[in-house]
């Protein structure tokens, strides 16, 4: 579904991603894990297509699509959701609209007619259960005055809304207290296909316990420096990050 | 009923974005031309041109000689210059004062209309016919400067209403008009409201008599057609005890290369307990991207709460323009009165706006909100002025401002310029202003979501004006949320 081939990146002439590799597979859930400037969200981002970063080396191919032909919102259209780890407000428009807007505009990428109301509404019904998200939450504007759960709950009803096909969860978990955390891993899980892909990015392993990953990968310096199965967040969780860089100093 | 909420709201809703989508790409889509035949007056501004527009409208001695003392005075004023507006001189004398389109008799029904006037409109998309009666909007459309139809007439009638051009209401309700004409804006009130009441050719005038609720909401349309003509209209609105009333103005011209001259003045008055809701979309030609053309719109809109627990509220749209110089304002002289005003101005490329209100507050317990919301884009200075005052015998006054610019690029400028003047110690006056800027990442965040960049800035413009658009009517909310996408189309990215 996805390939990263050699991935570099640069913000303000500052290189964050120095040579990044990643395969992801419809049906698995990748962990990136990494120490605070590992370039965790520069990869999120650039996946993305945030034009603030520079691709300045390498590839993204996305269902056989090279993702760099294809500006942010197309890359939605072809299937690619971010959760944001800080999700932004917009004041007076409510997050139905801004929903339904997004569902729309999406199905209209794909040549799909638009979905009236009732349709809408049916949708909307059906996945709220999903996350537990209240209706008055919905007819607020768009984040604004929400706790960190609510805006991370909104996120994950987002992606409920939007089914993508690969999911990527910036930090979904900061912020949030155990409850919340559960309430979100859930909503994820439910969401799981065997069509679809799931990418963390992490800092700690306590999300892992919630989201069970296939695969988890060691982000440092800009590359992925260790790949292993769930047992390696364990190791990374008891060791800290400590042991990778000393690996990684000691390789180099 | 938890389902029937989200429904009906998701409905609303539901056409709000389809419009915004149509529209996102929308040039100024009313700068056609008509070709009619036009009966103008000769260039220029002398005693003779008013007496030349008087004796066109075949009016009393009295109004000429109302229209002459307003000249005498014009010509020792001098055009205000304290406003944030940066244009050249404006040519006085290189102006017609009066272009009517041409027709061979006066219209006894709305089928005797002129075919090409009657295309006009509905190329506006205001059907004169009494098709509209589905919508329950009654109409007077003014072109250039004269007033060609008033739809509903008769309906309102029998309801004691009148609503007629201001022409006929000098020639059938002669006592009304002079009680009332220039009792809210004097004619020395200022420069341009002088020059309107010299030259004015037509505007509506509206009569709620007491204790009616009019039964539909009035609109007046505004059209400048002909070249070099300035259009300089007049409305009268007076709403008696008791009565209430919700009136719409909009406004539309060709693309121009030079500037034209619109002068209105608008009055209002409001008895006891009565109320007048006055609701404007301001669309006129803005002038070309590199800020060539367009209409210099100078306007003087002022109501009084003449009565004890009467209500003025004003909101307005204003996209258009290359140049909007507009305080609508609400003198508080009854007791518990209440004055509103809900703006929305919208500047793009090199538009300037100078717009905000004043509320004078005369009356005990008298209250005043004033919402108002800048948008500017491009290379457009946006400015609100407003004055609030509290008089000495206002025991017990309160207002409440909120003033809000947001920006969209780093080439526009926003001003805030609030004047506060509170006499007695019992006034309350609170404001509060706000200065954002559409940040990349509420852009970034939209795009994420499959939303192209045009459409989160409509998405964005139009959670930033929800307050004030709440307070327009339903028909009219829609068409502003059109204008708000199409003016600021290119804005961004």
């Amino acid at each position: 579904m996805l390939s990263i081939r050699n991935l570099h990146a640069n913000i303000d002439g500052k290189e964050i991603l120095r040579g990044i590799n990643l395969d992801i597979k419809a049906g698995e859930v990748h962990a990136i894990m990494g120490p605070n400037g590992s370039g965790k969200s520069t990869l999120s981002a650039v996946i993305a297509g945030r034009e603030d970063y520079e691709v300045t080396e390498g590839e993204i191919e996305f269902m056989g699509k090279n993702l760099m032909d294809f500006s942010p919102e197309e890359r939605a259209g072809e299937g690619i959701f971010l959760s944001f780890q800080y999700p932004i407000e917009i004041p007076g428009l409510t997050t139905t609209n801004f929903i339904k807007t997004a569902v729309n505009e999406i199905r209209k990428y794909r040549g799909q007619e638009p979905m009236d109301a009732v349709q809408f509404l049916k949708k909307m019904k059906e996945k709220m259960t999903l996350v537990n998200i209240d209706q008055s939450l919905l007819s607020r504007s768009l984040n604004e005055g929400f706790s960190g759960g609510e805006k991370k709950r909104n996120e994950i009803f987002q992606m409920a809304m939007l089914e993508p096909r690969l999911a990527i969860l910036d930090e979904t978990d900061s912020g949030l207290d155990i409850d919340a955390i559960r309430i979100v891993a859930n909503g994820v899980n439910k969401l799981r296909t065997k069509d679809n892909a799931v990418l963390l990015v992490t800092h700690y392993q306590r999300l892992l316990d919630y989201i069970i990953p296939d695969f988890v990968h060691v982000l440092y310096k800009g590359r992925i420096v260790k790949s292993g199965t769930k047992e390696l967040a364990y190791e990374l969780e008891e060791k800290g990050y400590d042991f990778i860089k000393a690996e990684v100093e000691q390789g180099a | 009923m938890k389902s029937d909420e989200i429904q009906s709201e998701n409905i609303v809703v539901d056409e709000g974005l389809d419009i915004l989508e149509q529209t996102v790409r929308n040039e100024y889509k009313y700068g056609f031309v008509t070709d009619i035949e036009a009966d103008s007056a000769p260039k220029g501004l002398n005693e003779d041109t008013i007496r030349f527009i008087s004796a066109k409208k075949e009016e009393p001695e009295w109004m000429l000689e109302w229209r002459l003392k307003a000249f005498r005075q014009w010509l020792k004023m001098q055009e205000p210059h304290w406003a944030n507006l940066k244009y050249p001189a404006i040519d006085y004398q290189d102006i017609i004062y009066y272009s009517a389109p041409k027709q061979k008799e006066k219209p006894k029904s709305l089928d005797e209309i002129d075919p090409e006037l009657r295309k006009t409109f509905e190329k506006l998309g205001i059907s004169l016919d009494e098709q509209k009666r589905l919508t329950g909007v009654a109409v007077d459309a003014v072109i250039d400067s004269v007033s060609i139809a008033t739809t509903f007439k008769e309906q309102l009638a029998e309801q004691g209403i009148i609503f007629c051009s201001m022409s006929e209401a000098i020639q059938n309700h002669p006592e009304l008009v002079r009680q009332y004409l220039s009792s809210v804006v004097p004619v020395t009130d200022n420069y341009f409201a002088a020059l309107n009441a010299a030259v004015f050719s037509d505007g509506s005038f509206v009569y709620i008599p007491k204790g009616v609720r009019c039964p539909m909401e009035l609109s007046t349309y505004f059209r400048i057609n002909a070249e070099n003509t300035g259009q300089f209209e007049r409305t009268l609105i007076v709403a008696d005890e008791g009565s209430f009333v919700s009136y719409l103005e909009g406004c539309t011209a060709p693309m121009r290369d030079e500037n034209q001259l619109h002068a209105a003045v608008v009055e209002l008055v409001a008895m006891d307990n009565a109320e007048i809701k006055y609701s404007t979309v301001q669309n006129w030609y803005p002038g070309d991207k590199e800020g060539n053309g367009g209409i210099y719109n100078f306007v003087t809109k002022r109501g009084i709460c003449k009565g004890n627990h009467s209500k003025i509220s004003w909101t307005q749209v204003e996209t258009g323009s290359a140049i909007t110089w507009k305080y609508p304002s609400v003198i508080l002289k009854g007791d518990h009165s209440v004055g509103e005003f809900y703006s929305v101005a919208v500047t793009n490329n090199y538009q300037q706006a100078d717009t905000g209100t004043k509320m004078m507050h005369l009356g005990k317990n008298t209250r005043s909100r004033i919402v108002s919301k800048g948008i500017s884009a491009g290379f457009s200075q946006n400015s609100y002025r407003g004055l609030v005052h509290v008089g000495k015998n206002a025991t017990g006054a309160r207002n409440f401002s909120q003033c809000d610019s947001l920006l969209l690029g780093d080439k526009c400028g926003a001003h805030t310029f609030p004047y506060i003047e509170v006499k007695n110690k019992s006034g309350v006056v609170e404001h509060e202003a706000t200065t954002s800027k559409i940040g990349e990442d509420q852009i970034f965040y939209c795009n994420q979501r499959g939303i192209d960049t045009e459409t989160a800035v409509a998405l964005i413009v139009n959670g930033f004006a929800k307050e004030v658009m709440a307070h327009l009517p339903m028909e009219f909310a829609v068409e502003a949320q059109k204008l708000l996408a199409i003016s600021l189309e290119g804005s961004v990215g």
